[in-house]
């Protein structure tokens, strides 16, 4: 009996062994282990041995039994294994084929460029302003000094919707600082970005409206040295640390010194290239200490206040920052320019 | 504004070109303020080509057209060169680029072979040596038809016989001559010798050419009617033949003036001093330290006549000419001005005409004064009057251009007639020509503005009117008159008359400020002591004693303390002031509500896959009735650009629409596929109160493709809404704007407010810009979307228990809309119901024409429990219950 249980265990593992699938496998188990089974019928036998006999063999074939069942578990477990395998490489898709596509619009790359100064100057403690287009030629010109005769007032530069030429399209964002000191409280620091207007035609470089972006603080000992120190600030966090720049005497009617600020060009180093003009420098922005005047006019006593202010052009900025070569593609809204940003 | 730089070391040592270079004299002058442009050496491309005599010359062997020359170039031996140009003669002095030169263009010489002739390099004509006939007008060539190079259009049938002779008729008057003499050119015309005075000088001993025995001139092409192919070597081109006082072996650049820097510098509208040699002198000596050398013009005078006699000037519309000054010449030889006067000029872009006119130009560069001289024989009665022009009143300028004038113009006259232009131009009828001999100078002030209108006006801005409309110092007229002068006894060109006309018609006062060094200090943040201070202001002409500045008369640009910092930062240099950062009160910056939503607004745009656009905000009129506006829409009332650069661009838009369908028809013409599109922009409206816009702030939306429908924008409009937390937002229909689709256009509401319209526009206004397919738009006011917002987010907790979801669909008729059918759900649903969804809409086989099925989600559960079945079909019964009554719509 004892040599009968062992090659029956034997067998049965070989047939577990055999067994290539889960039918198979379950063929094998009912064979052995089915209530047929021919284990369960050796076991049936047992009744006919001695009762000395009957422990060991009664051990004996639970041993079988269970080397049985496990084998039949790892069989069934490497099966599974096999089938899952199987199926998983039937699944296996062509990764280059492209996603699903999720569409999402652009900015336009010119309020990427605003957004980005808009937020080094929120960031310094400036408040965003907002101011008409249509403006008084009162707050375009006379307020920042440039009274009657002046020649930007001239009918061949700016738009006018009166023939007293009083009301005008702005043609700069300078009314703003004007608007700024009106209404708010002193101290002030603020940037105004908008539209502007100037009768040019259109070109690669020009355009009847454009956009500037305006910058004032007025407080108390304000000067020219902070005046560097912030732009500087903020031509090292637009261009990056390190960045060169220069100041140069410049005029406008409204502020008083005035300069010019250039940095040094990014392409050559300031030896001179194409992209300088062979001048090594960049012009980014014109600036100055408001005119005392103006701020008299405003009726902020220049003994006790002062301010400096700067303004640039957006379009220039971002045709920089992009290396867009021709203005007429920031106007034209050409979704093949748009979506490259 | 271009500067010789020769001409500036006039005025100050120790800034030449050999001891500054261009780039740092540019940089330092940059800095101090006087912007530099560009700078050139007028040389530069110039290498290895000097001054040449020709010594002989004769034809080439081996071929038709080329000449092999003889040339002495200052060397040992004499050069020879071959050219194919036919206007050179023994004895001229002409440009010869040696071997290895180097000529503008970067073209290189090199000795070679031509036909087999050594060629040790090449004749130059104006053009190579990058000069043209306004730098040199004696070297324009006229070219005689010389026979021997007639080629005929048709072989067959020649003009001009092959074997023609001297004395040969060619056509009428016109007879074959052949050139004997070619230096006083003389031609037989066969037997008979003839001297003929010809500006031909392409002429040679042995050419035969066409004479007219009438006119006693060498036919040109152009006197025989002939065409260029006909006679391809007789061009009005050729070699430079140098009228200069010049060596053999000179070299080239010192000859033509071309061993110049030019400087060209942007200068500020308030510095007009520095648009001359002198206020650029004074600017270069304050900045590189160095003495600034100015000479006082010295006149002998002396000529026949007493100068009141001979002239009275009247000045009537005295506020126009603060100063009228002007002195006479007599005895006028009208002649070039010498080399060193044109080289000048023309370093200065100014062309050289004769003495006289070319000593007011050279006195306008080196004093900034512009000047006018004009033929004292055209000036009637010998009386100018400086006065308004009459209405209607014509003069005809130097340009030829007759000018149309008006009282807002200034003129000289004399009794009868203008004759020039005051500020702006001469007239022609008093211009300095070749039998000029006596010459009126006239140095004025003129008023800038009446200058620069009157100048605008005519559409003619000069380089006198430049200067003049920025305002001159009147003190400059008087010494301005006397360098001409002095001019014209150097020169040798006239007798000056004593005496000066000097009118005054302003009181000189000069400015006087107060210096304040602390609050200098305290503009710049500097620590400058008032020494360093005084030395700038008086390297600049300033005055300055004790606190007491006054201000140089050409400054009229300095009247403030803030313009004395400037002076003294300028100088001090800007990169020298301090950086600081700023101290004081800290500000909260920030964006406003309104720029938030801006922000926020466009974010949710992208996400929908809409590109930003920006848009001009002025359009055309036109653009009104492409959208199908009636003719008497209010909206039409714009705001009117009354000087607009073209109708396209005159009106203010009141609605952002037109400017999104343009950009959609540009795209779709593009083919451009599948385009979405938003603009945060504004429109601009009359207002109550004031004249200035009530500047609306519209998003609009564009959209087209396969991609697009009602519902895909709707759903974008939807999406805005709810970022937005809006709450009872409602879409109806509106089947009356007539810029869009009547059956697909709806107006939303957030409750009682219109926040704006979207749908399809309609295909009429598609079609007006061109577009076939379906376009799709949305308008909404920003303002009002910021007044809808709704509360900010609060946590509401999560459902504890499941949900019951349960499916439903009615029949019911066409008509009734789906969010009536949305509507009476929610309102016959019980507190049960938590949400309401549409998932289809069906017609066809199994419903009835005129009907429609229609499905919807439900979700019903409650906060205190899980929900019984019963419970909820109770709910669902009530629901189809209320749907039948209300819209007899019965369950499917």
């Amino acid at each position: 009996m004892k040599q009968q249980l062992e090659l029956l265990r034997a067998e049965a593992l070989r047939a577990v062994e055999k067994a290539g699938a889960m039918e198979e496998l379950e063929n094998v188990r009912v064979r052995f282990l089915g209530k047929k089974g021919e284990l369960t019928a050796m076991l049936k036998m047992m009744g006919q041995l001695s009762p000395e006999e009957r422990p060991a063999m009664g051990q004996l074939a639970n041993e079988a039994r269970a080397a049985m069942e496990k084998a039949i578990e790892a069989a069934k477990a490497k099966l599974e294994e096999a089938a899952l395998e199987r199926k998983l490489e039937r699944e296996s898709l062509d990764v280059t084929v492209p996603g699903q596509p999720v569409r999402l619009g652009h900015r336009h790359p010119m309020y990427i460029a605003l957004d980005e100064i808009k937020d080094i100057f929120v960031g310094m403690g400036f408040t965003v302003l907002d101011g008409p287009e249509v403006e008084l030629a009162e707050l375009n010109f006379d307020r920042l000094n440039a009274g009657e005769g002046h020649p930007s007032r001239d009918w061949s530069d700016t738009f006018y919707f009166k023939e007293d030429s009083s009301v005008m399209l702005r043609s700069q964002t300078s009314p703003m600082q004007v608007r700024a000191m009106d209404t708010l409280p002193l101290p002030i620091r603020m940037i105004a970005p908008g539209r502007v207007y100037r009768k040019d035609e259109v070109d690669a470089t020009h355009s009847p409206m454009f956009h500037q972006v305006e910058g004032m603080v007025i407080d108390k000992n304000v000067t020219m040295a902070d005046l560097k120190g912030t732009l500087n600030t903020v031509v090292e966090q637009l261009y990056g640390k390190g960045t060169k720049t220069r100041f140069r005497p410049h005029h406008f009617p409204f502020t008083e010194p005035s300069c010019e600020l250039d940095v040094q060009c990014h392409k050559c180093g300031g030896k001179g290239c194409p992209t300088c003009k062979g001048e090594g420098w960049i012009e980014l922005l014109g600036a100055g200490m408001i005119h005392p005047h103006v701020l008299e006019m405003a009726g902020i006593d220049p003994e006790e206040w002062s301010g400096w202010a700067f303004g640039f052009g957006l379009e220039r900025t971002a045709m920089r920052r992009f290396k867009i070569a021709d203005l007429r593609l920031i106007f034209e809204n050409d979704v093949r320019f748009l979506e490259q940003f | 504004m271009d500067l010789s730089r020769n001409w500036l070391n006039e005025f100050v040592s120790g800034v030449s070109a050999d001891e500054i270079d261009d780039k740092a004299f540019s940089e330092a002058m940059t800095i101090s303020g006087s912007k530099v442009e560009t700078y050139r050496y007028l040389g530069e491309e110039i290498e290895n080509v000097v001054v040449g005599r020709v010594l002989s010359l004769a034809r080439h062997p081996d071929s038709d057209h080329m000449w092999v020359v003889q040339v002495d170039a200052g060397g040992d031996a004499p050069v020879q060169i071959v050219t194919g140009a036919w206007n050179v003669h023994a004895g001229d002095l002409v440009p010869v680029a040696l071997h290895g030169a180097r000529l503008p263009g970067g073209k290189k010489i090199e000795r070679g072979k031509l036909r087999g002739v050594l060629s040790d390099g090449m004749l130059c004509g104006l053009a190579e040596l990058g000069l043209d006939e306004r730098d040199f007008p004696y070297a324009a060539v006229t070219a005689a038809a010389i026979l021997g190079d007639y080629h005929p259009l048709d072989p067959a049938k020649p003009s001009i016989s092959a074997d023609i002779q001297p004395g040969d008729t060619i056509y009428g008057p016109v007879v074959c001559a052949r050139v004997v003499e070619d230096t006083a050119v003389s031609v037989d015309i066969g037997g008979a010798i003839r001297t003929v005075k010809t500006p031909c000088s392409n002429l040679h001993e042995g050419d035969l050419i066409a004479y007219h025995t009438a006119n006693n001139t060498i036919c040109t092409l152009a006197d025989l009617h002939a065409q260029s192919a006909e006679f391809p070597h007789c061009i009005p081109d050729g070699i430079f033949i140098l009228q200069e006082e010049c060596r053999p072996g000179d070299d080239i650049r010192a000859v033509t003036g071309l061993d110049d820097h030019v400087v060209e510098f942007e200068i500020t509208p308030n510095r007009p001093d520095c648009l001359s040699v002198i206020g650029l002198a004074r600017e270069a000596a304050a900045t590189f330290q160095k003495e600034l050398r100015l000479h006082e013009p010295q006149v002998k005078g002396g000529a026949e006549g007493v100068l009141p006699e001979l002239l009275d000037v009247e000045t009537p519309d005295a506020d126009l000419v603060p100063r009228y000054t002007a002195r006479m010449v007599r005895n006028v030889k009208i002649a070039p001005s010498p080399k060193w006067m044109r080289q000048r000029l023309r370093a200065m872009g100014v062309r050289p005409i004769n003495n006289i006119v070319d000593i007011t130009n050279y006195v306008m560069m080196e004093y900034g004064q512009p000047m006018h001289a004009f033929d004292y024989r055209y000036v009637k009665g010998g009386k100018i009057i400086v006065r308004r022009a009459q209405e209607g009143e014509e003069l005809t300028t130097l340009d030829g251009i007759v000018r149309k004038l008006n009282a807002n113009h200034l003129v000289i006259a004399d009794e009868t007639r203008a004759v020039g232009l005051a500020g702006i131009m001469g007239g022609e009828n008093s211009e300095i020509v070749a039998d000029t001999a006596d010459v009126v100078f006239e140095s004025a002030n003129f008023d800038g503005t009446c200058i620069r209108k009157g100048a605008l006006a005519l559409g003619m801005r000069t380089e006198a009117s430049a200067k003049f409309e920025k305002g001159l110092d009147p003190m400059n007229t008087l010494p301005a008159v006397n360098r001409a002068c002095e001019l014209v006894e150097l020169l040798g060109a006239g007798d000056v008359v004593d005496g000066v006309i000097d009118i005054i018609n302003y009181v000189p006062q000069p400015t006087v400020l107060s210096l304040r060094p602390d609050k200098i200090n305290a503009l710049l943040g500097t620590d400058l002591v008032a020494d360093t201070m005084v030395s700038i202001l008086r390297k600049l002409d300033f005055k300055v004693e004790g606190e007491t500045v006054t201000v140089p008369s050409w400054r009229g640009d300095v009247g403030h303390y803030s313009d004395l910092a400037e002076e003294v930062a300028r100088f001090y240099g800007y990169n020298n002031i301090p950086t600081t950062l700023m101290r004081g009160q800290t500000t909260r910056g920030g964006y406003s509500e309104a720029q938030q939503l801006d922000r926020m607004l466009g974010s949710v745009c992208r996400a929908a896959g809409y590109d930003e656009i920006i848009t001009y905000s002025f359009i055309s009129p036109a653009y009104y009735d492409k959208i199908r506006w009636a003719p008497d829409d209010p909206r039409r009332d714009s705001f009117r650009i009354l000087n607009p650069l073209g109708e396209g661009t005159s009106i203010m838009r009141t609605t952002t629409l037109p400017s999104m369908l343009e950009v959609l028809a540009r795209n779709d013409s593009y083919r451009n596929r599948n385009v979405r599109l938003y603009e945060l922009g504004r429109t601009y409206h009359k207002r109550a109160g004031d004249e200035l816009a009530d500047e609306r702030h519209v998003l609009t939306l564009g959209a087209y493709g396969d991609d697009m429908d009602f519902y895909v924008l709707k759903g974008a409009v939807d999406a805005i809404c709810r970022q937005l937390r809006m709450e009872s937002v409602r879409y109806e229909a509106d089947r009356s704007n007539p810029s869009y689709h009547p059956g697909r256009c709806c107006v939303v509401y957030a409750g009682t407010v219109r926040l704006g319209t979207l749908g399809q526009i309609h295909p009429q206004v598609a079609a007006a810009y061109g577009v076939e397919q379906e376009l799709y738009c949305a308008e909404l006011d920003t303002a009002a979307l910021l007044d809808c917002r709704g509360a900010e987010a609060e946590y509401r907790p999560l459902p504890r228990f499941p949900a019951v979801l349960r499916d439903i669909a009615v029949v019911c008729a066409e008509e009734i809309p789906v969010g009536a059918l949305e509507d009476c759900i929610r309102s016959a649903g019980g507190a049960l119901l938590k949400d309401v969804a549409l998932f289809d809409v069906y017609r066809g086989p199994g419903i009835a024409p005129g009907k429609k099925s229609v499905a919807f989600n439900l979700t019903l559960r409650s906060d205190e429990g899980t929900i019984t079945s019963e419970a909820a079909d109770q709910d669902v019964a009530a629901i189809l219950t209320a749907l039948e009554q209300t819209h007899h719509a019965v369950l499917r």
